[in-house]
């Protein structure tokens, strides 16, 4: 049954649902339980990490499966890439996706080249949740989105949800994934509502989803822009232009065919992408477009993104950072060779 | 015949026996415990330490209070740590190098940075910046990445000749990670004038000392790289001072690295996005009010005749007029200027973020 429940409250569900189901899933990170052996604290009021998205988990499942770890992400990281790799499914928290810096090297050339250097008779079944995104006021080091990193590289699987029904459906297909996956949570969908159904249930690895369909163009968005791409949707709709709006949920491995036949069927493309525009999901799918789709395209394929600056802490600059519905629509505009821009 | 029974000492006894004694001059009743230091105590010292412990305590309160009415963005209060801090930027040499963490604002302030450095917790670059010639670099967030970074300059001064030494600043937290060590095995490797200071505050976010580390001490770890270590009351602004200064005398004469631990305790939360009551014991936390470095120093300044209640209250206004005056300042910044978010990312913009900014100024020139 299918009830509204936010973005956290979908993700610690999947995490509660997959280490009843699995006795080998384990939760490590840094804060992930909190109140680590303080005597007046019960566990049922442990912190459950910096933004509370695993609070709870400790007290059904113990500290024994629910680790508060040193300030280590390399001990953690690597310590769940080998755990992984004998017999164990460990989900590692990555608190902020900023901090891979300091642990690269365990996913880069541990966890993600296990498989292939054992000549495949090793595998990691390994998931790390990390947050990402502007827009919370936490400066250049705490709202990067580094996703197009992990994408480029060759052994993991990545993927944005941008609803708390795919969120919980792709993170309990994360965790019974045989290899790698890095699972991006926006912080500021954390109170984003949404249908979840109550039971088990999995979001295929690789399969986008049309969350509007349209005729007139395609736009396509990464995690929280799709949402960004929905509301434009929404005001270019009131103007008679129906956008379609795909979301890949996947970067890796992509779902090139949903995208490809979006665009043969509306000819445009537009893509939205809050990473930094070089080499990230927007650059990389306008590519495979254009490589693939050429035929389709009656027009140049738009991408909005952040410029190429870090993140400003500065409240007024973040604002303007992201992009923003009034972008798209501009931007849309320009695809349509409108003489007159649109405006919301 | 019995058995021959093997004693095998070293392997029961698999704890290494390293013992540091805590360092204290002062104790929390206010009286000198230890003697040696009593020559070098007078009024004027004792009351250049109130003074500053006093700006430090009302400015770290003032700032929870702006951010409590969204005058201010998230911050790290560093209440219970003043003595610390100040202690030890008080024992530099002027042209000393600093590398604080987001909590060690009284260090930063009391180096030289001035109350300006709040807006930084608004967003503003103008607060990461030190005034002209002073080393201080702005508040490492990520965790024990400035290690490496402080023994770094710390070879370059040497390798200049100069007779500049840093401090480097960071929690209990950050010995867990790679780079304190790999820092602290640089600067011991090429004797890199460098004092590493702990403050051991008990607490990482959530995850207390015990769980941090299976080790007794941090300032053990000073035996596994070969440095000398300290371990001190952090609660006892003249321990800080007198062990700082040595240290970084010994730095300065070419004895290389050091390792201080001291010993204090945060009272706040990690920053006031977080709640400690949902991990600690908040009525303990209180009790150690009574191990307090502020309260500790009037007791001593009572006790030596130093100064009595007026003197010490007309220090807290003067601090709080001076605060009161610097939040005015922060709060009639003009707003933040667009080009910073472009021009300070290479020498020169790249074509790129050239093009970005002409994009974005004339995204704006429609929007208006």
């Amino acid at each position: 049954m299918a009830r509204t429940i936010s973005m956290s409250e979908a993700i610690n569900e999947a995490i509660a649902l997959a280490m009843r189901k699995d006795p080998d899933v384990v939760l490590l990170g840094e804060d992930v339980a909190g109140g680590a052996e303080v005597d007046h604290l019960q566990d049922e009021d442990a912190w459950g990490g910096v933004l509370g998205v695993t609070k709870g988990l400790v007290q059904e499942f113990g500290r024994e499966r629910i680790l508060d770890t040193p300030i280590a992400e390399a001990g953690y990281m690597g310590a769940a890439m080998a755990a992984a790799s004998t017999g164990l499914r460990p989900i590692a928290e990555l608190m902020f996706n900023d901090f891979i810096g300091s642990c690269l090297d365990e996913v880069l050339n541990q966890g993600a080249k296990f498989r292939y250097m054992f000549g495949g008779k090793a595998q990691v079944p390994v998931t790390v949740r990390t947050m990402h995104g502007a827009g919370f006021r936490a400066a250049a080091q705490h709202s990067q989105s580094l996703y197009a990193l992990f994408t480029s590289i060759p052994g993991l699987k990545v993927v944005v949800p941008s609803t708390p029904y795919d969120a919980k459906g792709l993170l309990l297909a994360a965790i019974e994934d045989n290899d790698p996956v890095i699972f991006f949570e926006d912080k500021t969908l954390y109170n984003m509502t949404g249908e979840v159904p109550e039971g088990y249930y999995t979001v295929p690895i690789g399969k986008a989803d049309v969350k509007r369909e349209g005729s007139d163009l395609t736009i396509v968005g990464i995690g929280k822009q799709v949402n960004t791409a929905l509301e434009a949707a929404g005001h270019l709709a009131g103007r008679g232009i129906e956008a379609e709006v795909v979301d890949p949920r996947s970067l890796s491995p992509l779902d090139e065919e949903t995208i490809l036949s979006s665009v043969a069927k509306t000819n445009r493309l537009v893509i939205v992408d809050e990473a930094n525009p070089r080499c990230n999901l927007a650059t990389d799918i306008a590519a495979i477009v254009a490589d693939k789709g050429f035929d389709s395209l009656d027009a140049p394929i738009k991408r909005i993104t952040a410029p190429h600056t870090p993140v400003p802490f500065s409240p007024p600059l973040e604002d303007r950072y992201l992009p923003s519905p009034e972008k798209v629509i501009q931007a849309v505009s320009e695809l349509l060779g409108e003489t007159s821009s649109l405006s919301l | 015949m019995a058995a021959k029974v093997i004693s095998t000492p070293l392997l029961s006894e698999h704890k290494i026996n390293v013992h540091f004694p805590v360092q204290q001059v002062v104790n929390h009743q206010g009286q000198l415990v230890d003697p040696v230091y009593e020559s070098a105590i007078n009024e004027e010292l004792a009351q250049t330490f109130y003074r500053q412990l006093v700006r430090m305590r009302t400015l770290d309160r003032k700032a929870k209070s702006l951010q409590r009415q969204g005058r201010l963005g998230t911050y790290p209060p560093f209440e219970g740590q003043e003595a610390a801090q100040v202690g030890s930027a008080l024992a530099l040499e002027a042209d000393d190098w600093m590398f604080p963490t987001y909590r060690d604002h009284a260090a930063s302030i009391t180096f030289g940075k001035s109350y300006g450095i709040l807006s930084s917790w608004n967003g503003r670059v103008e607060g990461n910046l030190p005034p002209a010639g002073k080393k201080i670099l702005p508040p490492s967030v990520p965790i024990a990445t400035q290690l490496p970074l402080a023994a770094g300059a710390a070879m370059a001064a040497k390798f200049k000749g100069s007779s500049e030494a840093v401090i480097a600043y960071f929690g209990d937290g950050a010995t867990s990670e790679g780079d304190f060590h790999e820092g602290l095995n640089f600067a011991s490797v090429y004797q890199a004038p460098v004092v590493f200071f702990n403050q051991n505050n008990g607490y990482a976010i959530s995850l207390p000392i015990h769980k941090q580390m299976n080790s007794e001490t941090i300032v053990q770890k000073a035996v596994a790289y070969d440095i000398p270590g300290v371990r001190l009351d952090g609660n006892d602004i003249f321990a800080v001072y007198f062990q700082t200064k040595k240290a970084l005398e010994r730095a300065r004469n070419g004895g290389g690295p050091t390792l201080i631990e001291a010993i204090t305790w945060r009272y706040g939360a990690h920053t006031t996005a977080d709640d400690p009551s949902k991990y600690r014991d908040q009525q303990e936390s209180e009790e150690r009010r009574e191990y307090d470095p502020v309260t500790r120093l009037e007791h001593f300044i009572k006790r030596n005749g130093y100064g009595d209640d007026a003197w010490m209250d007309s220090v807290q206004i003067e601090a709080s007029e001076e605060i009161e005056e610097a939040v005015k300042e922060m709060e009639s910044m003009p707003p933040p200027d667009i080009n910073d978010m472009y021009d300070f990312i290479f020498a020169a913009p790249t074509w790129t973020i050239a093009e970005h900014k002409q994009q974005y100024l004339k995204h704006l020139q429609e929007e208006e």
